[in-house]
């Protein structure tokens, strides 16, 4: 195997949300395959700042895959072509010498684009604030084994938790929804017995907010599965449309 | 009752239509390719079907005025659904690679919808509202079907309808919060040999037509 390859970039360039925005190419030589994806735009930005340019701005925080702040359309697919990855996560080896990568945002209406890659994915936290929690008195840590959890709930429950909010299900999406996002979160909690007391609020809640706020429709087209970095399933979406007709039909919420 | 209203405005409420809806015109094509089945068994038994179908009387209106109000549930929720969905992405990805999520069914549904309406309406018109004072219902499908354009409209269309339910039919069941590993891969497999049939059950009739 190579251990390095030249590869070119073609990056979605935008200097403020108000800007156009283009596509900017910057051909790059001897990148090692041992790099992220990330590292490999490190040396480009690097290399722009020694040459007076503005580096490409882009979100990342862990880099491990676990904090949801990175993400990019990197040839089509969200967070690269790999399955189960996330962009921090990715790394050069998957990519053969000459290849040219076209790099954009997420592109959605509720996601506008502050500067190059970087979007503004508060809408997600909006929908947490609408019903994504359960309310507890602070205090010491109760008992742990004082409510019996099923283990086959708590395995359901833990791969929705596993979601980390990057919202790469919204940017894959042809219609733009992020019910993937809402649906782990409501299924989540709602598989928990200490998720019970609030379900059908919050169900009923978290829908209405993420209507509101540009996202499309989910049409079961699966592509969020399909990319998601934490594969989760669109059984939970499923299982929040139980929990909104449930919480509609059969509770005295409204 | 202003919770009916936010409940059938919601995202997942108008799907909620959508898929039931839905699943009511799967039900309908099943006892329609049923009956039209009868064509094989030449003029005489389609006849007699047609005959005995429109004893029926206000029962049959009934279920016709069910289908219309259906239909229009179904697509003006789909087309609503439809133009917010393309609202949510006003800039476009320059490179647009589906991942394997996506198959033909799903990314075309609201054009095979629209296809499939413009069919209906020709359909109704060319059959349900001919005039049947002088000629029987089998000799106006029998004519129709002598002409290549027709049944080329007919071919095309059944695909359209194949390939919405290969999509709709599992959709509908997601839709309604039914989706376990137990039993999804079955309702997937299911819907694709209902497309199939429903494609080649329809699709095979104005060829069968020229050659008798
Ligand atoms: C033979 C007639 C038809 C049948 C059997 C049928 C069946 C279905 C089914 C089962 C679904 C899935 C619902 C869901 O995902 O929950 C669906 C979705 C859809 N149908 Fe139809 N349909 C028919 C005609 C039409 C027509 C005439 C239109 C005209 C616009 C249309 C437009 C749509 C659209 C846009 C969707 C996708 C909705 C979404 O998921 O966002 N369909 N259809
Ligand atoms: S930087 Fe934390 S998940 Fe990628």
């Amino acid at each position: 195997m190579k251990k390095s390859i030249h590869v070119t970039l073609k990056v979605w360039r935008q200097a403020s949300g108000g800007d156009k925005g283009r596509f900017e190419t910057y051909p790059l030589k001897d990148i090692s395959t041992d790099m992220s994806f990330l590292e490999m735009l490190d040396v480009l930005n690097e290399a722009l700042t020694h040459s007076g340019k503005e580096p490409i701005a882009f979100d990342h925080d862990c880099r491990e895959g676990i904090c949801g702040m990175c993400g990019a359309v990197v040839n089509g697919r969200p967070h690269g072509p790999e399955k189960g990855t996330t962009l921090c996560q990715l790394h050069m080896r998957h990519f053969s010498d000459g290849d040219v990568l076209v790099i954009e945002p997420w592109r959605s209406r509720a996601f506008p684009v502050i500067k190059d890659l970087v979007v503004d994915r508060g809408a997600l936290d909006q929908i947490i604030i609408a019903g994504g929690y359960i309310s507890v008195n602070t205090g010491s840590a109760p008992e742990a084994n004082s409510i019996p959890v099923p283990q086959g709930a708590a395995d359901k429950a833990m791969d929705a938790a596993a979601c980390i909010g990057c919202g790469a299900c919204v940017a894959a999406c042809p219609n733009g929804s992020a019910m993937l996002f809402a649906a782990a979160k409501v299924s989540h909690l709602a598989l928990l017995p200490q998720g019970r007391p609030e379900a059908a609020r919050r169900a009923i809640r978290m829908v209405e907010k993420m209507d509101g706020l540009g996202f499309g429709n989910c049409s079961n087209i699966t592509e969020c599965e399909a990319e998601c970095p934490k594969e989760i399933s669109i059984a939970h979406i499923a299982r929040l449309n139980r929990e909104f007709f449930r919480a509609q039909l059969a509770s005295d919420e409204k | 009752m202003l919770w009916l209203f936010r409940f059938f405005t919601a995202s997942i409420g108008r799907k909620f239509l959508m898929a039931l809806t839905g699943l009511g015109f799967i039900l309908f094509l099943g006892t329609h390719l049923a009956g039209n089945l009868l064509l094989y068994r030449g003029g005489n038994a389609f006849n007699a079907y047609a005959a005995r179908l429109h004893a029926f009387g206000g029962l049959l209106m009934v279920f016709e005025f069910g289908l219309l109000v259906f239909a229009l549930i179904h697509v003006l929720f789909g087309l609503w659904l439809f133009y917010e969905n393309y609202r949510a992405r006003p800039i476009g990805y320059r490179v647009r690679k589906s991942g394997p999520g996506q198959t033909w069914g799903s990314a075309t549904m609201p054009y095979t919808g629209l296809l499939i309406l413009a069919f209906v309406v020709y359909h109704l018109i060319r059959f349900h509202f001919a005039d049947k004072t002088s000629v029987t219902i089998y000799e106006i499908v029998k004519n129709a079907f002598q002409s290549p354009l027709e049944i080329a409209i007919y071919m095309v269309a059944m695909a359209a309808v194949a390939l919405h339910i290969s999509h709709g039919f599992w959709s509908a069941f997601q839709t309604l919060g039914a989706n376990h590993p137990k039993y999804m891969p079955l309702i997937r497999g299911l819907g694709l040999i209902f497309s199939v049939v429903v494609g080649i059950g329809f699709g095979f009739i104005p060829i069968y037509m020229t050659l008798v």
